[in-house]
């Protein structure tokens, strides 16, 4: 989970390197990431992790937060 | 004959006055309901004394937007669309060059606004609702108009740092409107869902067609486009059955596996353009939606909107682009070599348009209007305007028109049409940037930014979300100690889009370990 959090941290702040995203846990909800930044994320979660997050994973819930969206990683790391 | 876009609400108001035109998250209007506030919205302005001349919108993206539009129209203004998320150095560059005397605003805009007001009067849309039309005045304004008249202005990126308004007229917007509806196939029976921000000539698509047909449009909530399966969900429940969107749009549902999960069940016409749509993609979309059309669309801002469609109803193979096709009716394309004659047969040449769909040019810009607004350079017997788009195209063993590249800096990202060189322009702007230089990956889709100074990744990246619209940030910064130049002294973008390319093996190699 620490690696985990560790990369995500660099996927996003290579976005918004001026959001503590430590901190921040609405995401979506504050708009701090928009559509573009999903789908950056998204493509940058499969080339850190080589995992395809599904549709009906791409929810506000699993985005609002650089922790949700490690748990998300985790889980699918794990299937 | 028709010589104004509001000729279409006055006859569909009559005819179908009950029915629902747009609706957004919390408001629905019918045509009659259109019509009544923009006849409001219009007097308003006559009363302000605000006669041919620009009047900006800055409004959030709802249906009362649609209507401040169509009331400048009515006043015999133009309206000069402004988005909320804009930054207000941008803004405060569009109204030096429109210096306009009145800006419309609602409740979430009206504070920001006054920060940047200036001269500039701010006035909120539910006031100017409170006005009783004056049908006279409004009648008599409307039997002067002229269809050579501009009715909105749109600001492009400028490579120069300055953003550039294309202003069209009612003449042009009538024909692209009749051409794209003929072409798609609108009727009383389309259902938009509209997913283009109101502030760009993208939205013609659907708010001119549905008063001309009595169709509704629905605007999307733009979060759901973050979400797949919630706005596939979306289209069912509102059953829309036409779309014109960015490709970018449509690959967020597609490539995510949603189709697996939810399908659209209404969609019948997919229109998609200004981007290449990537062949696996498109394959998935179709294999969902067997039944429906789906058509290219492809045209430059200072052609209204479309000038060229493809129906795609061939198989094309992986490596094969879907065609820019050909011209709407009363268009046409000339591809123009460099000595200004017609390219050789299946050569490339600058893809130039000629038609009434090309606008006026570019507001208080006579200099950048003259570059690319030119004399038809095939014949010199009488004045004819041409625009050249800067594309490269060519046309193919079956006379279908390719786009092959551009000439210049310009991309297209995630839909939007931006100039390098603006987002260089601020860059360099921002105190302790010595140097930068910005590239397009596009195997990635990533605008990259590299530069050299003694501010922060952080810091800059702060300083650019003040000056830029939220599609023109880089999606990676980087810093350099040196920047690469080339043997003539320019800085190397080959070098650039090299060096990220070499940091993506880095950190795949990384990850192998």
């Amino acid at each position: 989970m620490e690696d985990i959090l560790e990369v995500l941290q660099e996927v996003l702040e290579e976005l918004h390197p001026d959001v503590d995203f430590e901190k921040e846990d609405e995401l979506v909800d504050r708009k701090i990431i928009d559509s573009f930044d999903i789908v950056t994320i998204i493509a940058r979660i499969d080339e850190e992790f080589d995992v395809a997050i599904p549709a009906d994973k791409i929810v506000p819930e699993n985005f609002n937060s650089m922790e949700a969206l490690a748990k998300l990683v985790s889980e699918l790391l794990d299937e | 004959m028709q010589n104004h876009v509001l000729d279409y609400l006055d006859v569909t108001v009559k005819r179908l006055p009950d029915k629902v035109a747009f609706t957004d998250e919390t408001e629905s209007e019918t045509f009659r309901q259109v019509y009544d506030k923009m006849n409001a919205v219009a007097t308003a302005l006559l009363q302000r004394g605000m006669a041919h001349e620009p009047v900006l919108v800055f409004m959030d993206k709802r249906v009362r937007t649609i209507i401040t539009f169509f009331g400048v129209i009515a006043s015999g203004c133009f309206y000069v669309p402004i988005d909320e998320e804009m930054p207000a150095a941008r803004i405060r560059l569009i109204m030096e060059n429109c210096q306009p005397r009145l800006m419309i605003c609602d409740e979430t805009t009206i504070e920001k606004a006054h920060a940047f007001a200036g001269q500039t009067a701010c006035v909120l849309y539910e006031e100017l609702l409170a006005v009783k039309p004056d049908q006279e005045a409004l009648a008599a304004v409307r039997q002067a108009a002229l269809d050579i008249d501009p009715i909105y202005i749109v600001f492009t990126s400028g490579s120069t740092g300055v953003p550039k308004g294309v202003a069209a007229c009612h003449r042009s917007v009538i024909d692209y409107i009749e051409q794209l509806s003929e072409t798609l196939g609108f009727s009383e029976e389309t259902v938009f869902g509209n997913q283009s921000p109101l502030y760009f000539d993208a939205c013609l698509k659907e708010l001119y067609p549905t008063i001309k047909f009595g169709a509704t449009t629905y605007l999307i909530p733009k979060q759901l486009f973050m979400f797949p399966t919630k706005l596939v969900e979306y289209l069912n429940e509102k059953k829309i059955n036409t779309v014109c969107w960015v490709v970018s749009a449509l690959t967020m549902i597609s490539a995510y596996g949603t189709f697996d999960r939810v399908k659209p069940e209404y969609l019948r016409t997919v229109a998609f353009g200004s981007e290449v749509f990537p062949m696996k993609q498109f394959r998935l979309w179709r294999e969902a939606l067997p039944e429906a059309h789906f058509t290219n669309l492809y045209g430059p801002t200072e052609c209204t909107g479309m000038s060229c469609y493809f129906h795609v109803d061939r198989e094309l193979a992986e490596d094969e682009p879907i065609p820019v096709g050909r011209p709407f009716k009363n268009t046409q394309i000339l591809l123009l070599a460099d000595d200004g004659k017609p390219a050789a047969q299946g050569e490339t040449g600058e893809i130039c348009i000629r038609g009434t769909a090309v606008t006026l040019g570019y507001y208080n810009n006579p200099e950048k209007t003259g570059e690319c607004f030119v004399q038809n350079p095939l014949q010199s017997a009488y004045p004819e305007r041409i625009y050249r788009t800067g594309d490269l195209g060519r046309l193919n063993d079956r006379g279908e028109l390719v786009f092959v590249s551009r000439k210049d800096y310009q991309i297209k990202h995630m839909g939007h049409r931006i100039e390098l060189g603006e987002i260089e322009a601020d860059v360099s702007a921002v105190e302790g940037v010595k140097l930068c230089g910005c590239i397009y990956y596009k195997e990635k889709e990533r605008i990259i930014l590299y530069y050299v100074g003694d501010i922060d990744k952080a810091a800059l990246m702060a300083e650019l979300k003040e000056a830029l619209p939220r599609y023109m940030l880089p999606n990676r910064i980087e810093q350099l100690s040196e920047m690469p130049f080339t043997a003539n002294g320019k800085i190397d973008r080959v070098r650039l889009k090299e060096m990220y390319a070499e940091l993506l093996a880095e950190k795949k190699s990384r990850r192998a370990e």
